[in-house]
């Protein structure tokens, strides 16, 4: 991203996010900061190419983005979206949410997909809703269904919108295992490491990881580097960040 | 994915314009409102034509899932109404029947029962009503349904997985609802003609079945089924248009989804009632 600037996904005429340059290589693992309403959510949807940057140049693998036309689909595909509350689509059951993006770009029948999907189910630990509609699950369970979905398609790029958000111990302990292995290589993606983007409004899970730190605050993305620069620059922002529980109304 | 297609309804000015309240002078408000009304047919002959063009440039695209989404909403919009389309048949007969026989008997011009149940049946209620029904039971809910996902943010998660929201959950409604109009209102037609005889025979209406039935074919033309069959589904396209787009093309709040929902019903009626008279001028003139 070039001096990109990227608009509300709701106000298209406000600009929440400006003057990013920011480069995700191969393999990287970032995390990105902010309290909630700094422009997380509209700095991943734009990344994800569901609108395109108000100002400024973005592309995704050489090629500019946003990404509308079928002759560079595969290109646009290479990337997965996890929405922050699942977004799933609640006249589908778990099983059919998850199916979707593979039967309708693979054009693959049910029984075609029912061998890849059972293995997004079983490692999700998501079989005994396989047939359950969203509305009957809790939505600990619903980010997962929403997980699996982005990356049947076994995207390159996988942009994670707050996920450890509202989630109870058992299950944050669970989305930073399996975060740490898709970017270390999970069987689901057969052992290809997974570019990871994740935002947060919580810095606390992540202390002391070796991940690439970027805060947004004031309109402004601020690239920080590691954990041990993100001690060492120990921003006001940074310590709401790490004490968000008392923060947070 | 067709992202923009409509854009000309996400711009603030076009918000602005459809929610300020009307000034107090009447030329304003007259202007107002007539700027409403062509910015929602310039939106929805966008809609329209950007659907029409998914439906011939994707037909093949992913049949495993549109196609049977598309039978899924030929049940809904057809055959899943067919009792209720039964009930209404036998009242129509009954309805028509029940109001002409009188006065032809009296007139002498029993001779023409047959015809009125043409002119009356197949020609204009019976696409007519089965379009409203249809309408009122399934369009309507098309909008609340689509409403819902969009204010829910179902077609942005569509628009994630790079699956084109209008032949995703479009283009299956609109063929649906295009056919199940279609067979219901044969359906409605047959119903209707055989219960307006049952009612003749009720009334001891000195009229055999083959002298009934030697009316009715005698009345219809080629150009009646031809035009029939474009009228109805002339209907299911534009309910089916006008629904979706009321519940998609626009950004929505769930506070918002009924007040979409009277409008898409309101316009579809008017739309359909124009598209009946233009068949009109088309019968007058053949």
């Amino acid at each position: 991203m070039h001096e990109v600037a990227v608009s509300s996904m709701r106000d298209p005429s406000t600009i929440v996010v400006e003057g990013v340059n920011w480069t995700v290589a191969s393999g990287d693992y970032w995390v990105v900061a902010g309290l909630q309403g700094s422009g997380k959510s509209d700095l991943l949807m734009m990344t994800a190419g569901l609108m395109p940057p108000a100002h400024g140049d973005y592309r995704l693998f050489g090629e500019p983005m946003p990404i509308f036309v079928d002759s560079r689909l595969e290109t646009r595909l290479r990337l997965g979206l996890v929405f922050e509350s699942g977004q799933l689509f609640n006249h589908l059951t778990v099983w059919e949410n998850i199916a979707l993006p593979l039967r309708y770009h693979e054009n693959w029948s049910k029984a075609e997909s029912a061998a890849e999907v059972q293995r997004f189910l079983a490692s999700m630990e998501l079989e005994p809703w396989a047939d359950s509609t969203p509305g009957a699950m809790a939505r600990n369970w619903q980010k997962r269904v929403g997980l699996a979905r982005a990356l049947i398609l076994q995207p390159d790029v996988l942009l994670v919108d707050n996920p450890l958000g509202g989630l109870d111990l058992r299950h944050l302990q669970w989305w930073m295992n399996f975060a740490e292995g898709l970017s270390r290589g999970h069987p689901l993606l057969y052992n290809r490491p997974l570019t990871l983007v994740i935002t947060t409004a919580d810095l606390r899970p992540w202390r002391g990881q070796k991940r690439s730190f970027a805060t947004i605050r004031n309109k402004r993305l601020t690239v920080l580097g590691d954990w041990s620069q993100v001690e060492v620059g120990s921003s006001e922002l940074v310590r709401e960040l790490l004490m968000a529980e008392t923060v947070r109304p | 994915m067709q992202k923009g297609n409509v854009s000309v309804f996400d711009t603030p000015q076009a918000r602005f314009a459809f929610r300020m309240p009307l000034p107090p002078s009447l030329t304003h408000s007259v202007g107002r409102r007539l700027f409403r009304f062509l910015l929602t047919v310039q939106g929805l002959g966008a809609f329209a034509l950007i659907t029409l063009a998914v439906i011939l440039t994707k037909f093949r695209v992913a049949r495993h899932v549109v196609w049977p989404a598309t039978r899924q909403q030929i049940a809904r919009a057809g055959l899943n109404l067919l009792p209720m389309f039964l009930f209404i048949s036998a009242s129509l007969g009954l309805l028509v029947i029940g109001q002409s026989v009188a006065w032809l008997t009296r007139l002498g011009a029993i001779n023409y029962l047959g015809t009125i149940m043409v002119i009356v049946v197949v020609r204009e209620l019976g696409p007519l009503l089965t379009a409203l029904l249809v309408l009122a039971r399934i369009g309507t809910a098309n909008v609340v349904e689509l409403g819902t996902a969009r204010a829910l943010g179902e077609v942005e998660a569509l628009e994630a997985l790079a699956i084109d929201p209008v032949h995703y959950l479009v283009v299956p409604r609109v063929v649906g609802m295009a056919i199940g109009i279609f067979a219901l209102t044969v359906y409605l037609i047959l119903g209707a003609l055989g219960s307006g005889y049952l009612w003749a025979f009720l009334q001891n209406v000195p009229l055999r079945p083959g002298e009934y039935f030697r009316q009715l074919t005698g009345a219809l033309t080629g150009l009646d089924f031809a035009l029939l069959a474009l009228k109805t589904s002339a209907f299911g396209f534009i309910i089916a248009v006008i629904t979706c787009y009321h519940g998609l093309a626009q950004p929505l709040r769930l506070e918002e989804v009924s007040y979409a929902t009277v409008r898409a019903g309101a316009q579809s009626v008017i739309a359909c009632v124009m598209v009946d008279a233009l068949f009109i001028v088309i019968y007058l003139a053949a």
